[in-house]
């Protein structure tokens, strides 16, 4: 699924300037802790959460997440949006719940991570 | 006389390489009033003849404008192409194709194998445009390969050369959390480490970074030894210490305040996710004295 329908489906906002909203994100993962989303997030997917500090971001970053979608309407402040336009990753809010995001989303086409990844 | 790496590049660079490959060619039956529509349509200046696939001639604008100008719009282009071939060789230089631009004044080469079968078409445009691609291609591919050999140079001769990345993190500092670990990131991209390793590399450092922030009293180091077959990061801190490393390594484990969770941290996931991405990962702890975690993932 491209940005642009991601928006679409959950009628968010994109909050990142200059965002390429036709990149493509084949899968989902939805967690507020940043330690399971670094375990379990497969490059190239789209993190939703509900957490909006700059560790967030850091975490796209560090296990290349391609896109962020905060949900219940969470607006990050302006040094952790910056800190993503420098990242070059988009972040789109939504003021859907976590739940309702992730059902339009999955009804939209959107596959969830594959969760082959366990703990030893 | 001497070439420069770019000069060789040119004169090594294949006529197949540049040409458009999808050619739009007539046949000696096409009508000049056809002939008006493919070059509009295409907008394109002139098209090889093919008579049952052997190349017979070249139909261009000013074939055209000459047979407009005498109102010959449905004669076939047979009769009124060049019947003059220049071809050059897919596999001769572009140079050989500049050459031959220079020296019959043209527009356009028709390109083709030893078998004399037309294979391409050349411009003037194509040229440039093929030169500044293989130029690009000839500096990234220069960059990918220069910069481990700053480092690892085989003139250099140690019994073990290695890079040394140190950081000092500071407790409590949650703002600049993972300002390290990101750091390290960007240096081993430079480096030309690939995605795969520079994952686990980036997840090691920046739960370990993590760790320092949330845990110390006086904060830590981090260092990332980077050596040809393998990066070794070291982790220091002085105290406060695990007192049970064993139940502080099990997945779930946590001593963090209900405060650093809010933070998405302090889950206990941290050390379980160095482990999962580590080739070989032990920690050493003293209470007072503090931590030391030695975490290596294989080049």
């Amino acid at each position: 699924m491209k940005l642009k329908e991601v928006v679409e489906v959950v009628q968010g906002t994109v909050l990142t300037r200059g965002s390429d909203l036709d990149l493509e994100v084949k899968y989902c993962g939805a967690m507020d802790l940043m330690s399971d989303a670094l375990a379990y997030l497969p490059p190239g997917c789209m993190l939703l959460t509900g957490l909006k500090t700059i560790q967030t971001i850091r975490t796209a970053e560090m296990a290349y997440v391609t896109a962020i979608l905060f949900v219940r309407g969470k607006m990050p402040d302006s040094e952790t949006i910056q800190l993503a336009e420098e990242l070059g990753i988009p972040l789109i809010r939504t003021n859907f719940g976590m739940f309702e995001s992730c059902g339009r989303l999955y009804q939209g086409g959107m596959s969830s991570v594959p969760l082959t990844r366990r703990y030893p | 006389m001497e070439f420069t790496k770019k000069q060789e590049l040119i004169y090594n660079l294949p006529i197949e390489h540049v040409m458009r490959k999808n050619v739009i060619t007539v046949t000696p039956d096409t009508t000049i009033r056809q002939l008006k529509e493919i070059l509009r349509i295409n907008r394109i200046s002139g098209v090889p003849v093919l008579d049952g696939g052997h190349l017979v001639g070249v139909a261009s604008i000013e074939d055209l404008i000459k047979a407009l100008e005498v109102g010959e719009l449905d004669v076939p282009v047979g009769q009124r192409m060049t019947r003059q071939l220049i071809t050059v060789l897919e596999h001769a230089s572009i140079i050989e194709a500049v050459k031959k631009f220079s020296q019959f004044h043209i527009g356009r080469l028709l390109v083709v194998n030893e078998k004399g079968t037309l294979t391409g078409i050349l411009t003037g445009s194509d040229i440039t445009r093929g030169l500044l691609e293989a130029i690009n291609l000839n500096d990234h591919a220069k960059e990918l390969k220069r910069n481990p050999q700053i480092i690892f140079r085989e003139d250099i001769v140690s019994d073990q050369t290695s890079l040394i990345l140190r950081y000092h993190i500071k407790e409590k500092d949650f703002k600049s959390g993972g300002s390290a670990s990101s750091k390290i990131k960007r240096a081993m991209e430079q480096l030309g480490i690939s995605p795969q390793i520079l994952r686990r590399v980036a997840i090691c450092a920046y739960e370990a970074e993590m760790n320092l922030i949330i845990h110390t009293n006086a904060g830590g180091e981090l260092i990332v030894e980077i050596e040809p077959e393998l990066i070794r990061m070291t982790i220091t801190d002085r105290g406060p210490g695990i007192p049970d490393v064993e139940q502080a390594m099990s997945p779930g484990f946590s001593t963090a305040p209900t405060w650093i969770q809010e933070l998405g941290f302090g889950a206990g996931m941290g050390l379980a996710n160095i482990k999962k991405c580590a080739d070989s990962f032990t920690i050493q702890s003293n209470l007072g004295t503090g931590t030391q975690l030695d975490i290596v993932i294989q080049l």
